[in-house]
């Protein structure tokens, strides 16, 4: 009865007022506005501040207009959507401020020469000289640290997934994740003091790619294991079934079916290696000039390239290590790229 | 070649728990025979130990004679694989590989175990499909996906791949239950058919299902809350329906409990 009445006076209790789009933007304009005019009467100045002031001004009049027109509880919604999206803009704020940034001061001194020459017998000021030494230094370190960390880590995963029960595992385990609080600095302290010192062997690249590998370890193993866990069981038993040996059944059935995301964690641990400069700066050492062979010698690495050329008092020193460091991040930029397509292909079976 | 299955005085433990005890039964060769009971009474874990899935799970362990034709699959020695080979099985969720197509999913039993020959696998292909009713549906997509068959259609690519391999057994952990009625009169008329050719034991908590699929019935049941299962008796379907020796068993079928 009474919700025929309702409706037929069209205010059915399902029914509530609600701001328009309109309104809310006359809502920001009004922000904007007040805003303005603070600026102008009051000693308050400055681009960020305004945009602060007028944001803060809009939530605080978005949420009482809708709490006299819309309610208290659709007022909260709108206050904590106001919130959450700020929060979100906020957190996105300095990675695309950072990339701006060095993309800005990068781009002015990258060029093809720059990519192709080293820093062989150039002074600091001298506006010629490139990275193409520091290119070569971090490909080496990165692919050798790779080759090393990929295979032995995926082995320590399946080992903790499928084979382990009991002690061994759980003190394996705990030391991954001990690992991957690691300091990079302690990882590169340690290869210096073990190789270097203890062993007698010069810096070199692959002593670099040693320190990594510590470093990109954990990070595989404990990826490509939860990615091996999230397998179910009942493909397992399907195999076990068919009368296929367990190892069988863990290369063919478990570890394709896991592939795609292992792929993704293996290269977003080699994108977080390849930024590391601690590590390198005390087992490659960094080098001007070109040394392809990273078993032997001082090598030279982007992360540190970019390390020693901000440290120089000197303009032209100053935007060869943004461009290095532009460089160092369409690298691992790239590296994300291609680990996204990996994994699609991989997954396109299922 | 279809073998008859065997159970001596045997007690199946999870760990410390007493999951099964006493079983003793038989089960004829090309015959369908149903495990009946309410749920949690052990149905599953007797069927996994007929191949030996059981001691997949760790702690899991088996006493007693299980026998193939005779021959003990629990003495020492034996290897799990090869009994495996032997004794195949569906379960109740249809779990085809994701990352092989149908094609492969069929032959996975074989190329693992290294058979490479293509005239081969595509005989085995086609004759598993036809033998699964599968084979019109899918021949013309043999390089498609498992995963992009439904459920049913999933369901029968699993039987097909359980009997690329040839086993003697056919082992099925309620098959139907994840699958809608027109799917599972399909297994159902498979189920039929495939007992020519296999011995084989299906759990299913539906009795029509049992009523119409198999020849030979076993009820199983919980004596009390925290006592093992039992097997309570294990006769002729149409006697398990009709005039069952234990009150239980009546009890069960009438829809009393359970
Ligand atoms: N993986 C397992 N670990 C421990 N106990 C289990 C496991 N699987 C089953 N059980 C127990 O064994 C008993 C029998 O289970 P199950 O064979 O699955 O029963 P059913 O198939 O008849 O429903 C139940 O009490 C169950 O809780
Ligand atoms: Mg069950």
């Amino acid at each position: 009865m009474t919700l025929v009445g309702a409706a037929s006076t069209g205010s059915s209790a399902l029914i509530r007022a609600r701001l328009s789009s309109w309104s809310l933007a006359a809502i920001a304009a009004g922000a904007v506005a007040v805003t303005a005019v603070l600026f102008a009467a009051t000693p308050m100045q400055g681009r960020v501040a305004f945009v602060l002031v007028a944001a803060v001004l809009y939530v605080v009049a978005q949420t009482t207009v809708s709490a006299l027109v819309e309610g208290r509880r659709r007022a909260k919604d709108r206050l904590v959507t106001s919130i959450v999206v700020a929060c979100s803009c906020a957190a996105v704020l300095p990675l695309v401020a950072v990339l701006g940034f060095t993309i800005a001061k990068g781009t002015a001194v990258l060029s093809g020469s720059f990519l192709t020459h080293t820093m062989r017998g150039v002074a600091e000021q001298d506006a010629n000289g490139g990275i193409y030494q520091a290119i070569i230094g971090t490909l080496e370190q990165v692919g050798l640290a790779t080759l090393m960390a990929v295979p032995f880590g995926l082995l320590v995963a399946i080992y903790l997934v499928e084979y382990s029960s009991g002690r061994l595992g759980r003190f394996v385990s705990f030391f991954v994740d001990v690992m991957t609080g690691l300091p990079s600095i302690v990882a590169g302290l340690f290869i210096f003091a073990l190789w270097i010192l203890a062993l007698g062997q010069s810096f070199s690249g692959f002593a670099g790619s040693m320190a990594l590998t510590v470093l990109m370890l954990p990070t595989v193993v404990r990826s490509a294991e939860e990615m091996l866990k999230i397998v179910p069981d009942g493909l397992r038993e399907g195999s076990y079934a068919l009368g296929i040996q367990k190892w069988v059944t863990v290369v063919r059935i478990v570890l394709p079916s896991a592939l795609a995301g292992i792929v993704t964690g293996v290269m977003l641990a080699i994108a977080r290696v390849t930024g590391e400069t601690a590590p390198l700066l005390v087992t490659v050492f960094g080098n001007p000039a070109l040394n392809f062979n990273p078993f032997s010698g001082a090598q030279a690495s982007l992360p540190l390239f970019v390390f020693s050329e901000a440290g120089l008092p000197n303009e032209t020193a100053v935007n060869r290590a943004w461009a290095a460091a532009l460089v160092l991040i369409l690298i691992v930029l790239a590296l994300n790229v291609v680990a996204r397509v990996l994994a699609r292909l991989a997954s396109v079976r299922s | 070649m279809a073998k008859n299955v065997q159970m001596k005085d045997v007690d199946i433990y999870y760990g410390k728990f007493h999951a099964v005890q006493g079983v003793n039964l038989s089960v004829p060769p090309h015959a369908v025979t149903a495990f009946i009971g309410p749920s949690g009474c052990g149905k599953s874990t007797v069927l996994r130990t007929i191949n030996r899935m059981h001691e997949v799970i760790p702690g899991a362990r088996v006493e007693g004679r299980v026998e193939l034709d005779g021959e003990d699959i629990y003495r020492p020695g034996v290897d799990p694989v090869e009994v495996r080979r032997a004794v195949g099985m569906v379960f109740q969720r249809p779990n085809p590989f994701p990352t092989m197509s149908i094609r492969d999913n069929v032959v996975a039993g074989l190329k693992l175990q290294r058979v490479r020959n293509k005239a081969q696998l595509n005989e085995v292909t086609e004759r598993s499909l036809r033998g699964a009713n599968l084979w019109n549906e899918v021949k013309d997509r043999l390089g498609k996906p498992g995963g992009s068959l439904s459920g049913g259609q999933q369901q029968r690519l699993c039987i097909a791949r359980a009997i690329a391999v040839q086993p003697d057994v056919l082992l099925m952990d309620e098959p139907c239950s994840a699958l809608d009625p027109i799917s599972t009169l399909a297994i159902e008329d498979l189920i039929g058919k495939l007992k020519q050719d296999y011995t084989i034991v299906i759990v299913t908590h539906n009795m029509q299902q049992a009523a119409r699929v198999s020849d030979r019935t076993g009820f199983f049941n919980l004596p009390a809350a925290d006592k093992p299962g039992r097997l309570v008796e294990l006769d002729d379907t149409e006697k398990i329906f009709s005039n069952p020796a234990e009150k239980a068993t009546e009890d069960y079928i009438s829809g009393r409990f359970g």
